[in-house]
């Protein structure tokens, strides 16, 4: 019994059936994790992003370095590192939360690097015609660069949302009670890992190729050469 | 200071597991790179059902429930894998996946005009591949294969989960024993940084070679 549902171990037809509701509630939890990773992700590789724009080395080198850390690093181990050292300074989080924020992390050193390249795919002539136009630096960004380098940085963006999704499977380490753990946890209470396993296998590639239709139809929906102004 | 070479010795062993575990299934997920990459593009209907069906099912799905499903499912069909065995099976199985899309996007990115010039020349398909089209493919490959070898490197980390002493596995025992987890850990993750850098520049001098190997190789060939 988990999350107060019986299991029938009776045939195993009846047995996936009857686990089917209990993965599913850990399918939402992986699901919340992917959505607030997903967000920390980019709001945080933005602004790693811009400051490793900045022309002041004192700011820009560190960001570069903190950025190839970031991402050469295991996440799980990057995981752990928040999960252990983060309540010797006295944060104590959830381990949802912690691991939310460690997906963030390791996925802003990726959502950082597709916003510097969408930004650098703009033609140079578009950066020296907005000076030749005086053109002051948040009107450039506004009207010129953003909705130029937004129709390249929402697909990069989205398939990253869906290496995300599969990622989540790394919280179950920290007993985050998402999908694969609870598909372990039937396993370990029932002696039968077969079906709970394959099947969790099976949820997931119902999942990421939701999200990657979901993906491919609004990268359909973009305006390829850039968002027209008002 | 002392406490930091006190940690070390157990965490280098763990890494020497680390690097062993990443040649390995670095190598095999080429191996199985090759073989999908090529055989989705296979005219045989079989082969091409066997390797997208392969790539599709191994880019969905998390590499940990691979894992998982190797070490602790596939034991109750009576097939029983050591720690080892599914460690490297499931990483070189994913790691494969990705890198057969690599291997089918450079294919697809020689040229048609390569393709029928070896037909003007009356080369069999076979010599056509071999010979004309992987040299190129090859150097388009290199790039994302670096990718895909520091991601199969990080990957490593996951087998720390299913029992196997590598570097993970080893900074996880440390902590349970000493609770020392900021220096553990900062640790860890400084190994892991500068493995991913060897590995990185070794993928880059090897881009180097092939790129001038297959640029002699042509020379040679326009002469």
């Amino acid at each position: 019994m988990l999350f107060g549902i019986e299991w029938d171990t009776s045939s195993d037809l009846a047995f996936a059936i009857s686990i089917l509701p209990i993965l599913l509630r850990g399918l939402i939890v992986t699901v919340q994790a992917t959505a607030l990773g997903f967000v920390i992700a980019i709001v945080l590789g933005l602004i790693l992003a811009l400051l490793r724009m900045v022309p002041l080395k004192i700011v820009s080198w560190p960001t570069a370095i903190f950025l190839e850390f970031v991402r050469d690093t295991p996440l799980l181990v990057q995981l752990f590192f928040l999960y252990f050292v983060l309540p010797e300074y006295g944060i104590v989080l959830p381990a949802f939360l912690t691991g939310a924020i460690a997906l963030g992390l390791q996925y802003s050193g990726y959502t950082a690097e597709v916003y510097r390249a969408g930004i650098e795919a703009i033609p140079r002539g578009q950066w020296e015609a907005s000076i030749a136009l005086n053109m002051p630096a948040w009107l450039l960004f506004r009207d010129v660069i953003i909705p130029q380098a937004f129709p390249r940085i929402v697909p990069a963006l989205g398939n990253y949302l869906v290496s995300m999704l599969k990622d989540t499977a790394i919280l179950s380490a920290v007993t985050v009670l998402e999908m694969l753990h609870v598909g372990r946890i039937i396993g370990d209470r029932t002696f039968r890992y077969f079906i709970p396993l394959t099947m969790v296998g099976g949820l997931y590639l119902v999942l990421t190729l939701l999200s990657s239709l979901a993906v491919r139809f609004t990268e359909n929906k973009l305006p390829k050469d850039g968002i027209p102004l008002r | 200071m002392e406490q930091l070479l006190n940690l070390l010795p157990p965490l280098l062993e763990g890494t020497w597991v680390t690097i062993q575990l990443a040649l390995a299934s670095t190598v095999l997920g080429g191996i199985l790179s090759f073989a999908a990459g090529i055989g989705k593009l296979s005219r045989n209907f079989f082969v091409r059902a066997i390797s997208v069906a392969y790539i599709e099912i191994f880019r969905g799905t998390s590499l940990l429930v691979q894992m998982f499903w190797l070490f602790f499912a596939l034991p109750l069909m009576g097939i029983s894998l050591s720690p080892v065995l599914a460690g490297i099976l499931a990483l070189s199985l994913n790691i494969g996946a990705y890198g057969a899309e690599v291997v089918r996007g450079a294919i697809n990115s020689v040229t048609q005009g390569q393709y029928e010039a070896a037909v003007a020349l009356n080369f069999s398909k076979r010599y056509t591949l071999w010979h004309v089209i992987l040299p190129q493919a090859l150097v388009e490959m290199m790039p994302p294969f670096g990718n895909l070898v520091v991601q199969n490197l990080k990957d490593t980390a996951l087998v720390s989960l299913i029992t196997l002493a590598d570097l993970t596995f080893r900074a996880q025992n440390l902590r349970n024993l000493t609770l020392d987890s900021v220096p553990i850990y900062s640790l860890t993750l400084v190994i892991y940084f500068v493995l991913a850098l060897i590995f990185m520049s070794g993928m880059r001098w090897l881009e180097r070679v092939i790129a001038f190997r297959v640029g002699v190789a042509q020379g040679r060939a326009r002469a």
